[in-house]
């Protein structure tokens, strides 16, 4: 088991090196940059003495571009492995600094997702599986399906269409209201979850299709294994067998899938986060990427595999800690 | 394409003989026939699964519609409508006079100066004014109205004594005239046929005869005629038509000619005694913007009846026959009049009509048509990064799977190192690059086309291999080495089409997700360029809240398509899966 982890750790590591070097390389290789862009501004203004030329070739220098990109990746690595992401260009400050002051909605509003998207699919794909063919199953199978089959824009476009424009009920875009300075703590506290209900509305909607036909088929299954029917076949109540011996087995696949949580609450959600506006690092990231922020750009992108790899692991280590059978092998 | 392979054993042919005397089968016996064929079976199990028909009849409806939909269209994908639109431009002002205009009678002068003077004493309330030694007089002939009158002393009274000021003594009928008058509180009076008239200044009065100078008044007059403007303009015309409009007379005459009056709503015509119209009386005075373009009187008058009756719209037949419309805009108390022009315009948003089944877009081009035309690049879209998904996670996936070892150990890891590179980061860093090289909308399609199944095709790799793991240790696989085929064509003839019933389901499934990813990017607008047209990039112009908020037609039909397509896919992915394995089926 230890040599397992330690093999999985080290192939952890070199994915995450090698991944960023694929999307450092891409970075570098873009045919035009903030670079460049800030540099014409300077040689513009009437101030500057330098040509563009100069300005680009100092600015160069500054962001280390003037390297070759493998270099410049060693660089990068020697860097951020001491916690150095450099300073964002879009945003003028530390890349770590500004990730900090927007993860925190987007693992807010991904937590709360999370609960409101498991209160409602596990039950209900639970309830699919016990009728199986049933009028409910194939309700249920086709609002999941219609879930899965929503994109996100179409449906973010809907329900602001909904609920903004027509019902007058939440604000188009943002995350705090217009009254937001002049309020007391309390309803500063208010007003940001209030503004949080429709991107929660639509990230729930689009992950519950997936997480209730999961549930519906890992339900299926633990209700066709033989343990089940020994229960049945000791007289236990339907009840029990239910929420006793088979809801239960049903959680131990459950586990890869809370794993991937992890990348999803730091990644925060791209288009989510855009579409409303949230200043989450989703929203931040896209702004960044789409200017050509290479700091920011390197670290979301790192950042997303990482942990990625880390969610792998985790789910490769708890399948171990809950299912002993995973165990012996 | 499985009909050689995968019997599916525990599916009961349906068609075992009742009795249980099973009759003796001829090898091109039809029950026979059916009891061999996998690929019915499949199909039969398809059928009968209500939900994936459903799917696959939303699909044929959505080919039929982008495929052969834009051949019934009988407009095309990038056809611009254009429409007639009126265009308002300012043509005139208009303005409710507030500020006194003067007539000044003949052989008189009233400046500038004068007139300020005048204002301060109607300020003041002083009926009384002087200007450079010269004494002036006015009287309120109506409302708004003032005649002013210079004064000529002709003698000054101080405690009773007259005192001559032109001429040498005072006239005792003047005195005598000027008693009665003060005894009678009056401030004027006539002594043969001339007017006299009292100021008081100081402790001293003043008698003085008078003179008209000039007629301030708010009205504006505007002659039919242009030759009659120099008698429209006279004192005397002014003097005579303003005391008959103050009283609403119908009538008054100047000199020998008689004049009539009728009387509208703030304003009144002039008839001459031959009946003619003859000048229009009113407090609005109407200029044109453009000092070039003469306005005419019946024009003006249409103008002042619509500002009365506060019209914003109003109609007029000018004299070359040209009907014109007119709009009016009120500017705090001036009125701008536009002359709506109409000229060619692209329609823009128009509504839904019969023409146009969907209205027009933002470029005014018909939504019908170039959401068929979209639904061809979102569809083609996803068949080609579908297949080439497949293409290369075969050829990994099957090298893989079946050489094993460190080959397979590498080709594993190089499958996880594109499985961390973040989606979407990646696609849009590509898209704005795109976007700055200017790529050209049709090299563009094809190049989305290559990145997604650049990014993609690691899910088909991992069930490829997994499949051909398994495979390669049965008795069939032994056969071919044992009979010394090539080991590519083992691969790929013999291991692959094993794999491609899982394929397929996996194929249709992954379909509806590189759909939504095409059509997000359009969305963002880094996905397929105008003039082209995606299901996304159609919908992409409801990202502006106007658009979005006014005009349901352009995003809510095309996100409707995307959804029933996606929905279809599943379905279909759905169904197929049961229908090639049972087993599956949960």
């Amino acid at each position: 088991m230890r040599n397992f982890i330690l093999r999985r750790l080290f192939l952890g590591v070199f994915i995450t090196f090698f991944g960023a070097m694929v999307i450092y390389t891409v970075i570098r290789s873009l045919p035009t940059s903030y670079v460049e862009t800030i540099a014409r501004e300077r040689a513009t203004n009437p101030l500057s003495t330098k040509t563009y030329q100069e300005w680009l070739d100092q600015l160069n220098a500054v962001y280390k571009l003037d390297v070759g990109i493998i270099p410049g990746f060693f660089g990068w690595v020697g860097n951020a492995i001491r916690g150095d992401f450099g300073e964002s260009w879009h945003y003028g400050i530390p890349v770590t600094e500004k990730f900090n002051q927007v993860i925190w909605y987007s693992v807010i509003i991904n937590i709360i997702t999370f609960f409101v998207q498991f209160f409602i699919s596990i039950p209900l794909g639970n309830l699919a599986a016990r009728k199986q063919y049933s009028k409910t199953d194939y309700a249920i199978t086709v609002f999941a399906l219609m879930g899965i089959s929503l994109p996100t824009f179409f449906l973010a476009t809907i329900l602001k269409y909904v609920f903004s424009i027509k019902l007058g009920w939440f604000d188009l875009y943002g995350l705090t209201g217009r009254f937001y300075t002049s309020m007391t703590p309390f309803q500063q506290v208010v007003d940001v979850g209030y503004h949080m209900i429709l991107p929660i509305v639509t990230l729930t909607m689009l992950s519950i299709g997936g997480l209730m036909r999961y549930e519906r088929t890992n339900m299926l299954e633990v209700l066709n294994s033989d343990y089940i029917r020994t229960a049945r076949a000791k007289g236990v109540s339907e009840q029990v067998v239910i929420n006793k011996h088979a809801f239960r087995n049903t959680l131990i696949p459950l586990v890869s899938y809370m794993s991937y949580l992890i990348p999803a609450m730091f990644s925060g959600a791209l288009i989510t986060e855009t579409l409303f506006q949230i200043p989450g690092i989703g929203y931040v990231s896209y702004q960044a990427i789409i200017r050509g922020d290479i700091p920011f750009a390197m670290f979301y992108a790192t950042l997303s595999i990482l942990l990625t790899q880390v969610s792998l692991i985790v789910a490769d280590i708890m399948y171990a800690v809950v299912d002993p059978r995973v165990r012996a092998n | 394409m499985t009909d050689n392979k995968k019997p599916l054993p525990n599916e009961k042919p349906a068609v075992v003989p009742q009795g249980g005397v099973i009759d003796e089968m001829h090898l091109d016996d039809a029950r026979r026939i059916k009891v061999l064929s996998p690929g019915m079976l499949v199909f039969k199990r398809f059928i009968r699964n209500s939900l994936a028909v459903v799917g696959f009849v939303i699909l044929l409806f959505m080919f039929i519609f982008s495929f052969l939909g834009p051949v019934f269209s009988p407009y095309g994908q990038t056809q611009v409508f254009k429409g007639l639109g009126s265009m308002s431009k300012d043509y005139a002002g208009a303005i409710y006079n507030e500020e006194l205009r003067y007539t000044v009678a003949e052989g008189e002068s009233f400046g500038s100066a004068e007139r300020a003077q005048f204002l301060l004493a109607l300020g003041k309330n002083s009926t009384t004014f002087t200007y450079d030694d010269s004494i002036y007089y006015y009287v309120s002939e109506s409302e708004d109205v003032y005649r002013i009158l210079q004064l000529d002393p002709v003698a000054e009274v101080l405690r009773g004594i007259f005192k001559p000021l032109s001429g040498s003594v005072v006239p005792d009928a003047l005195i005598t005239a000027y008693q009665s008058a003060v005894d009678d509180g009056l401030d004027s009076f006539e002594l043969d046929g001339i007017a006299y008239r009292i100021t008081q200044s100081g402790k001293a009065s003043q008698i003085s005869t008078e003179h008209d100078v000039a007629l301030g008044m708010l009205s504006v007059y505007d002659a039919y005629d242009e030759s009659d403007s120099e008698n429209i303009v006279s004192y005397d015309f002014k003097l005579a038509s303003v005391r008959a409009l103050a009283q609403k007379r119908s009538a008054f005459s100047v000199g020998s000619q008689t004049y009539s009056v009728k009387y509208t709503e703030n304003q009144a015509t002039i008839f001459d005694d031959a009946g003619e119209e003859y000048a229009e009386v009113s407090n609005i005075i109407v200029n044109p913007l453009d000092q070039s373009v003469f306005l005419t009187v019946d024009f003006k008058t249409a103008i002042r009846e619509a500002i009365n009756d506060l019209e914003t719209k109003f109609t007029y037949t000018h004299e070359d026959g040209e009907t014109v419309d007119y709009s009016i805009v009120r500017v705090n108390k001036t009125y701008n009049i536009k002359k709506e022009t109409s000229t060619e315009l692209i329609s823009v948003f128009e509504a839904p009509s019969a023409n146009h089944a969907l209205g027009l877009d933002n470029n005014g081009m018909d939504v019908m048509t170039r959401l068929m035309f979209g639904g061809r690049v979102s569809l083609l879209v996803g068949f080609v990064v579908i297949f080439l998904e497949v293409f290369i996670g075969i050829l990994i996936g099957g090298i893989s799977g079946y050489f094993g070892g460190w080959v397979d150990t590498a080709l594993m890891r190089l499958v996880d190192l594109f499985n961390s590179i973040p989606f979407y980061p990646m696609v849009l860093i590509f898209g704005s690059v795109m976007d700055t090289l200017e790529v050209q909308p049709m090299v563009r399609i094809f190049l989305l086309m290559a990145i997604l199944g650049l990014l993609g095709w690691t899910g088909v790799a991992r069930i490829v291999r997994g499949q051909i793991l398994s495979l390669r240790e049965q008795d069939f696989m032994v056969a071919t080495e044992a009979t010394g085929i090539r080991t590519s064509r083992r691969i790929f003839k013999h291991l692959v089409p094993n794999v491609m019933p899982l394929l397929i389901v996996y194929a249709t499934a992954g379909l509806g997700g590189i759909i939504i990813t095409e059509a997000t990017l359009g969305f963002l607008g880094l996905g397929v360029k105008y003039p082209l047209a995606s299901w996304g990039s159609i919908i992409n112009v409801a990202s502006e809240a106007y658009v979005m908020t006014n005009f349901w037609f352009m995003w809510i039909p095309a996100g409707m398509l995307i959804l029933l397509t996606v929905l279809g896919f599943n379905f279909v992915g759905d169904g197929l899966r049961d229908a090639y394995d049972p087993k599956m089926k949960r």
